[in-house]
């Protein structure tokens, strides 16, 4: 009887612990979605959003910040890829265009996708672009060359405290992965 | 009760008595160590001299990477996980643990899991090169193709040590004899318990991230992909939420046996019992808010650093706490010095100077200078080699006679303390001067201007190495041929093991709850 009353306990104790430990297992994945949902209100990664409407609000003419741009190419990414412009002063609230260049070197149609990433973190959700080649996968024919726009306007909210943004770009080689998706849609 | 048991092969093999299986676990944890430091002694036999003398940087990195893990999840773990075997049920009036199957279960996992780690080394393209905290991409795009034998061994030890957390929250939760209650237990079982509870949290976070790897690897995912919308610095949140806590679960039980070690030599009560274990318990609940202190270098935002920092610097204050009782426990004790508080003593000193120079950690604004240099490596290896590592080896030491019902030679004992209480400083203190100089972490060659401060490392790691083995020497010799112990071979020891158990310890105890005071 009270060997019984003990198996009972134990397994229960046990249930609810494997019920933690299942928990914890799930709440690693859950934290992605938490993270980017943190960090999307936040803006604390340097992550810009998406595609913005350029609101032709007011013109902050009073103030300048420094816009520089940096490009990084991917290991295995056969590539030329620069800014054509390196630094510019804009007013916040003005919509400005810069471009980029990109050249295949390779002798493979390659697709290339670039990733923003803005530097101070805080600074990313005031830096909007209206228009951008990382909102796209670019395809590139062996040595084909490409000039791409890309249009922004800074947020005149932006904090007092920041007068320099750096906007960089990080180019991947992603021909494998549209090979296979588009090898699963078919 | 008879002392009856199977023997030969079998006896190991199907067993699930927990001193049998505490046993192993200590063996297994031995030999792990070996492993783990004959990679340390590569490492530190190419570090001996500026430029490349022995192995090339790729094995070097190999190396680098199995020393941690091994030492983490093969050498420390599983030591502590064998102590909470043999001594969790004598400690609280228990015939065995509660899930004796699963214990047996539990540890047999681990050879396996270790097959497959190490059997890496031997694969093409090498073992795993990427340090212990696999951090992404270097160990999703860029990992070998050895990589999934690591993220399938490191599923295996997270089973294990999952299973071994449940047994012993469930013998700690159901099997105390009557009248032990929560607040009577000695403080190793009240570490232990809030050990198990932090593994059974985050082992499964570690499962999730390694998880998270292999589909990253194979099946298209992109969790940490950056190319493909995933984040790698994610990654680095992630394993610090297992890995952070992680290394309380390293050092928890080994507070749990020097306070039971300090008392017994100084012949008085453990200075504040209770303080020490709200003190436990609230060094587990920070370190579950702390992670990011690991990341100050990725860019975060001041708030986060200052939040970060803050919480950090406050595990300070139970930690202080703990240290404070330990030398109150020794104020005006009548102490004698075997071997077992020698190691105790060094123990409270060390793990002290390891926790100062986490607190220079903990301070983002001079993290960036000490991110990812030697400082850091001198930091943990204080606070787990004279940390975890001598808790362990008090432990052997004080219980040893209890479990073999052999007394070890003294003489020799003091001889291993000192020899190891030398090198161990030889070998860890020029790290912080290196470090702090600029030396990174995790590289195979250096300026020449750290020369020197890496010979006298050296020198320290080939003396510590040597004098483990004679550790390993002293332990056969006591099974072997050492004095007969007696009943309560400590003058000063308490607990039920000391006060109503034979020496050595039957193979079945408390089969009728004991009598607790």
């Amino acid at each position: 009887m009270k060997e019984q009353v003990k198996k009972d306990s134990n397994q229960q104790l046990v249930g609810k612990l494997l019920a933690i430990v299942a928990g914890m297992f799930f709440f690693a994945f859950a934290l992605i979605p938490l993270y980017d949902v943190f960090c999307d209100i936040t803006g604390i990664n340097g992550k810009t959003k998406g595609k913005a409407l350029y609101p032709a609000s007011r013109i902050d003419l009073k103030r300048e910040v420094t816009v520089e741009f940096l490009t990084n190419i991917n290991r295995g990414m056969p590539w030329e890829f620069k800014s054509m412009t390196t630094s510019i002063k804009v007013h916040p609230g003005e919509l400005n265009e810069v471009k980029f260049y990109a050249r295949n070197r390779s002798q493979k149609d390659i697709v290339g996708q670039s990733i923003p990433s803005v530097s101070p973190g805080e600074g990313a959700l005031y830096l909007n672009k209206t228009e951008c080649f990382c909102f796209d996968q670019q395809r590139l024919a062996a040595g084909e060359e490409i000039e791409m726009p890309m249009k922004f306007y800074i947020d005149p909210d932006l904090p007092e405290d920041i007068t320099i943004l750096t906007l960089s770009y990080q180019l991947f080689n992603v021909t494998e992965a549209v090979k296979a998706s588009v090898g699963e849609t078919r | 009760m008879s002392d009856h048991h199977p023997t030969g092969i079998k006896r190991w093999l199907y067993t699930t008595n927990h001193k049998d299986i505490g046993t192993m676990y200590l063996w297994f944890s031995f030999v792990m160590f070996l492993v783990g430091g004959a990679m340390a002694m590569v490492i530190r036999a190419e570090l001996y001299q500026p430029g490349l003398q022995f192995v090339q940087p790729d094995f070097f990195n190999q190396m680098t990477t199995m020393h941690g893990l091994i030492m983490v999840f093969g050498a420390v773990m599983p030591s502590m996980v064998g102590l909470a075997n043999w001594l969790i049920p004598m400690m609280i009036g228990a015939p065995d643990m509660a899930l004796p199957r699963m214990n047996n279960w539990s540890f047999w996992i681990l050879p396996f899991a270790f097959t497959l780690l190490i059997s890496s080394l031997f694969m093409e393209g090498g073992a795993p090169n990427f340090g212990w905290t696999f951090y992404a991409p270097l160990s999703t795009t860029y990992g070998p193709p050895s990589t999934d034998f690591f993220i399938l061994g490191v599923h295996m030890m997270g089973i294990s040590s999952i299973m071994g957390a449940i047994n012993v929250i469930v013998t700690v939760f159901n099997m105390r004899a009557p009248g032990m209650t929560l607040m009577k237990m000695p403080l190793f079982v009240w570490t232990w318990v809030i050990t198990a509870f932090l593994l059974i949290m985050v082992m499964p976070v570690l499962a999730g991230t390694v998880t998270m790897m292999l589909t990253d690897r194979h099946f298209g995912t992109d969790f940490f992909n950056a190319a493909g919308g995933g984040d790698p610095v994610m990654f680095q949140h992630i394993f610090w939420f297992f890995g952070h806590p992680e290394v309380y679960i390293m050092i928890l039980p080994a507070f749990g046996v020097v306070s039971e070690i300090i008392p017994a030599f100084s012949r008085k009560k453990l200075f504040g019992y209770s303080s020490m274990v709200y003190a436990t318990a609230s060094i587990a609940l920070l370190s579950f808010i702390v992670w990011a202190h690991h990341m100050f270098a990725t860019g975060m935002p001041v708030a986060g650093e200052l939040f970060f920092m803050i919480a950090t610097m406050l595990i300070a204050v139970p930690t202080g706490v703990k240290v404070f009782n330990w030398v109150a426990t020794m104020w005006r004790g009548s102490l004698t010095f075997e071997t077992p508080m020698l190691f105790s003593i060094a123990f409270v000193i060390l793990f002290t100077i390891g926790g100062f120079s986490g607190v220079m950690l903990a301070m983002a604004p001079v993290d960036f200078q000490y991110h990812d240099t030697y400082f850091v490596v001198a930091h943990f290896h204080y606070v787990l080699f004279p940390g975890a590592i001598f808790g362990t080896t008090a432990a052997v030491y004080y219980w040893l006679p209890k479990w073999t019902g052999k007394m070890y030679n003294e003489k020799m004992g003091q001889l291993h303390f000192w020899l190891s209480m030398i090198f161990v400083n030889l070998t860890f203190f020029p790290m912080h001067f290196s470090g702090l100089a600029g030396m990174p972490r995790r590289i195979p060659d250096y300026n020449m201007m750290f020369s020197d401060f890496n010979m006298l490392a050296s020198i320290g790691a080939f003396g510590l190495g040597l004098s483990q083995l004679l550790f390993l020497f002293i332990v056969i010799k006591t099974i072997r041929s050492g004095k007969k112990a007696e009943n309560k071979q400590w003058e000063g020891a308490a607990g039920l093991e000391w006060d109503q158990m034979d020496t050595p310890a039957p193979y079945h105890t408390f089969s009728t709850p004991p009598k607790v005071s």
